[in-house]
């Protein structure tokens, strides 16, 4: 007797206990498989050790004007170019409106050390190594950088200037320890 | 489902009626590939390409399974482990050149049972959920084959994880976290190498899954057939046991001799070089180029080399070319005629023909630099592709005259056959 008058039970607030338990119990499930979920996804995020691996110190004191060199920092490249007075100015003649990514070279150099470029060295397409920062490589139609995998030209202050790539080379955040060691990350 | 003459399943011995009363498995096998299924009788050989993709599939999953006992999914030893199988294990060489270019076979023979598709109108009504669920098994093996690819951690896999991954940056705001969560770093490293070795281990098995699933939609309506035109009655079908067993039988050998002759006299002949290169994070080899299967789209990726409308031209290059491969879920729909078949067809027969050789241009395309003429060849290419599906395709099948057809499969196949033994008696 009891179950079949007790459905109509508490109807008079407008809620059946059925549905009231019903959905309690499926958003409360529903809850605990978003708490699963949430580590299942956030374990594909980079680990401890990946992160900790986010400084790295160069000495720059070897690199002449003119010349680059390749490191790398959190598995990345890195490039670090001494550039050439011509090469500054070279970026310097350039109106920001040309630019696809406008920015000064001031904007991606330390103030009072403009002859320093350092950028990743990961073309902002899909992510090979241009050429540019060893010795004869080809440096593109702008005198940059130049990326082979489909195309993308980078000027001598590795901006964007033809190509597939969107943005400009990414300048890391460093600090300059001294007048030749350089700490990125 | 299936056809009301299907012959029933009855078990002689009394073993295999125990057995199908507990568990009517031999009934299951009997109904989809056995005497139980009736198939329209004019079947070309162009119908072995699905058996044939199975048959590479567990090729795919048994030589597999075979180098998983010998593979060590570390960024550290990766490379040195798939040598170690090319010259210390006992057939270690064989079981691996037998995987590479059973990667490529399985391509080729889904490539081809694709276009068989095309060019015969298997995609439309009753059977859209079986092109539907066989889009899905594309796209499956193409994410199988890249991760793959990925594991013997040479120059090109190391590039091309980096490369394909970089497609997922182009999406606006969340793209570099979302690159960043694939790879589990900030650049192609161990823990992506370990995850694409779980996942690469996973997906054929999905795939599997997939292609039950597709064949179980296709023996809802039954097979379709070179004329297109539906099974009236018993006179159109045969058994699929033993007619098709039989020419499958045949077909799976020649295909076993294609595979072996490429295996063993050019097992490297659509493999790259650079491969066996240990991956050097510091240095992109001058031409970095995907498996062939993968070329048209590569192309498609690069034909977009200037920003357009509000988007830049990675984040369009991208989009076209998954777009090139989703645009397959809605041919069902943008193809209207109720002629199925090409041999009916002579206007689509024609646009047919075009956008194959379209597809050719766009692999060679993807083969070459990037450089003229071969990015204005692809941007070509890439318009003439999304054309011919979403102009061409719609106003072809609207305006076109069919052919007269016969009345049925029968009458198809005797007035063939009457053509053929007049000609021979003259
Ligand atoms: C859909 C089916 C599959 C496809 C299309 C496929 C494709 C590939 C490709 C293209 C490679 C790179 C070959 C090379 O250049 O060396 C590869 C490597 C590998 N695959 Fe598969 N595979 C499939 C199924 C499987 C299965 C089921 C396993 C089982 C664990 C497996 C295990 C491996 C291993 C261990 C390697 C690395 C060794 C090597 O590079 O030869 N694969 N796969
Ligand atoms: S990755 Fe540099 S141009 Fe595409």
């Amino acid at each position: 007797m009891a179950s079949e008058t007790d459905t109509t039970a508490g109807i008079e607030d407008g809620v059946r206990r059925r549905d009231f338990i019903n959905i309690a119990a499926v958003s409360f499930a529903g809850v605990g498989a978003a708490a699963v979920v949430l580590p299942l996804v956030n374990q594909m995020n980079p680990s401890a050790d990946v992160l900790a691996l986010s400084s790295t110190e160069i000495d720059i004191s070897a690199i002449q004007s003119g010349q680059a060199i390749k490191t790398s920092w959190r598995k990345q490249p890195v490039f670090v170019r001494n550039l050439t007075p011509v090469e500054i100015a070279e970026a310097k003649k350039v109106p920001l409106g040309d630019l696809r990514d406008p920015q000064t070279i001031d904007e991606r150099t330390k103030p009072g050390k403009e002859n320093w470029l350092i950028t990743l060295g990961v073309c902002t397409h899909l992510g090979c190594v241009p050429l540019g920062a060893a010795e004869g490589e080809n440096r593109g139609d702008f005198g940059g950088y130049f990326c082979p995998c489909h195309g993308s030209h980078y000027d001598t202050a590795a901006r964007i200037r033809k190509g597939p790539a969107p943005k400009n080379l990414v300048v890391p955040p460093y600090e300059f320890n001294s007048d030749t060691v350089v700490t990125i990350g | 489902m299936s056809f009301p003459w299907a012959k029933n399943y009855e078990p002689q011995q009394p073993l295999m009626k125990w057995l199908d009363e507990k568990l009517p498995l031999p009934r299951l096998v009997y109904n989809a590939i056995g005497a139980g299924y009736p198939v329209p009788r004019n079947l070309n050989y162009f119908w072995n390409f699905g058996v044939l993709a199975g048959v590479a599939l567990v090729i795919q999953i048994v030589t597999g399974i075979v180098l998983a006992m010998h593979y060590a999914a570390n960024a550290g030893v990766a490379f040195n482990s798939v040598e170690h199988i090319m010259r210390d294990v006992n057939a270690g060489w064989f079981i691996r050149y037998a995987h590479m270019n059973g990667a490529s076979m399985f391509f080729i023979v889904v490539y081809l049972h694709i276009f068989r598709g095309l060019y015969y109108g298997s995609y439309k009504a009753p059977r859209e959920m079986v092109w539907l669920l066989g889009v899905v098994i594309f796209l499956l093996m193409m994410a199988t084959a890249f991760m793959g690819y990925v594991l013997p951690w040479g120059q090109m896999s190391f590039w091309g994880a980096q490369v394909i991954t970089g497609f997922f940056s182009a999406i606006p705001v969340v793209g570099d976290p979302i690159r960043v969560w694939l790879l589990g770093g900030f650049a192609p490293d161990n823990a992506a190498l370990n995850r694409f070795f779980s996942l690469h281990y996973l997906l054929p098995f999905v795939i599997a899954g997939v292609i039950i699933l597709h064949i179980w939609a296709l023996h809802i309506p039954g097979s379709s057939n070179p004329t297109g035109i539906e099974v009236k009655d018993e006179q159109d079908t045969v058994p699929f046991h033993p007619y098709y067993t039989a020419k499958d039988g045949f077909g799976v050998g020649v295909f076993l001799l294609i595979f072996v002759a490429l295996t063993f006299f050019s097992p490297n002949l659509l493999g790259h070089p650079d491969n066996y290169i240990q991956a050097n994070p510091l240095s992109t080899p001058a031409h970095i180029v995907p498996e062939w299967y993968f070329w048209p789209f590569y192309a498609i990726l690069r034909a977009f080399t200037f920003n357009f409308l509000w988007i830049d031209a990675k984040l369009w290059g991208v989009i076209a070319m998954f777009a090139a491969i989703a645009l397959l879920f809605f041919l069902p729909w943008l193809d209207s005629s109720p002629v199925k078949s090409s041999n009916y067809r002579p206007l689509y027969r024609i646009f047919f023909w075009i956008l194959m050789a379209d597809i050719v241009l766009l692999a060679v395309c993807g083969m070459k630099p990037a450089e003229q003429p071969w990015v204005i060849f692809s941007q070509i290419g890439a318009a003439y592709y999304f054309a011919h599906f979403l102009i061409i395709l719609p106003i072809v099948s609207r305006i076109e005259r069919p052919l007269p057809m016969p009345n049925s499969i029968t009458e198809a196949v005797l007035a063939k056959h009457a053509d053929t033994s007049s000609a021979a008696t003259a």
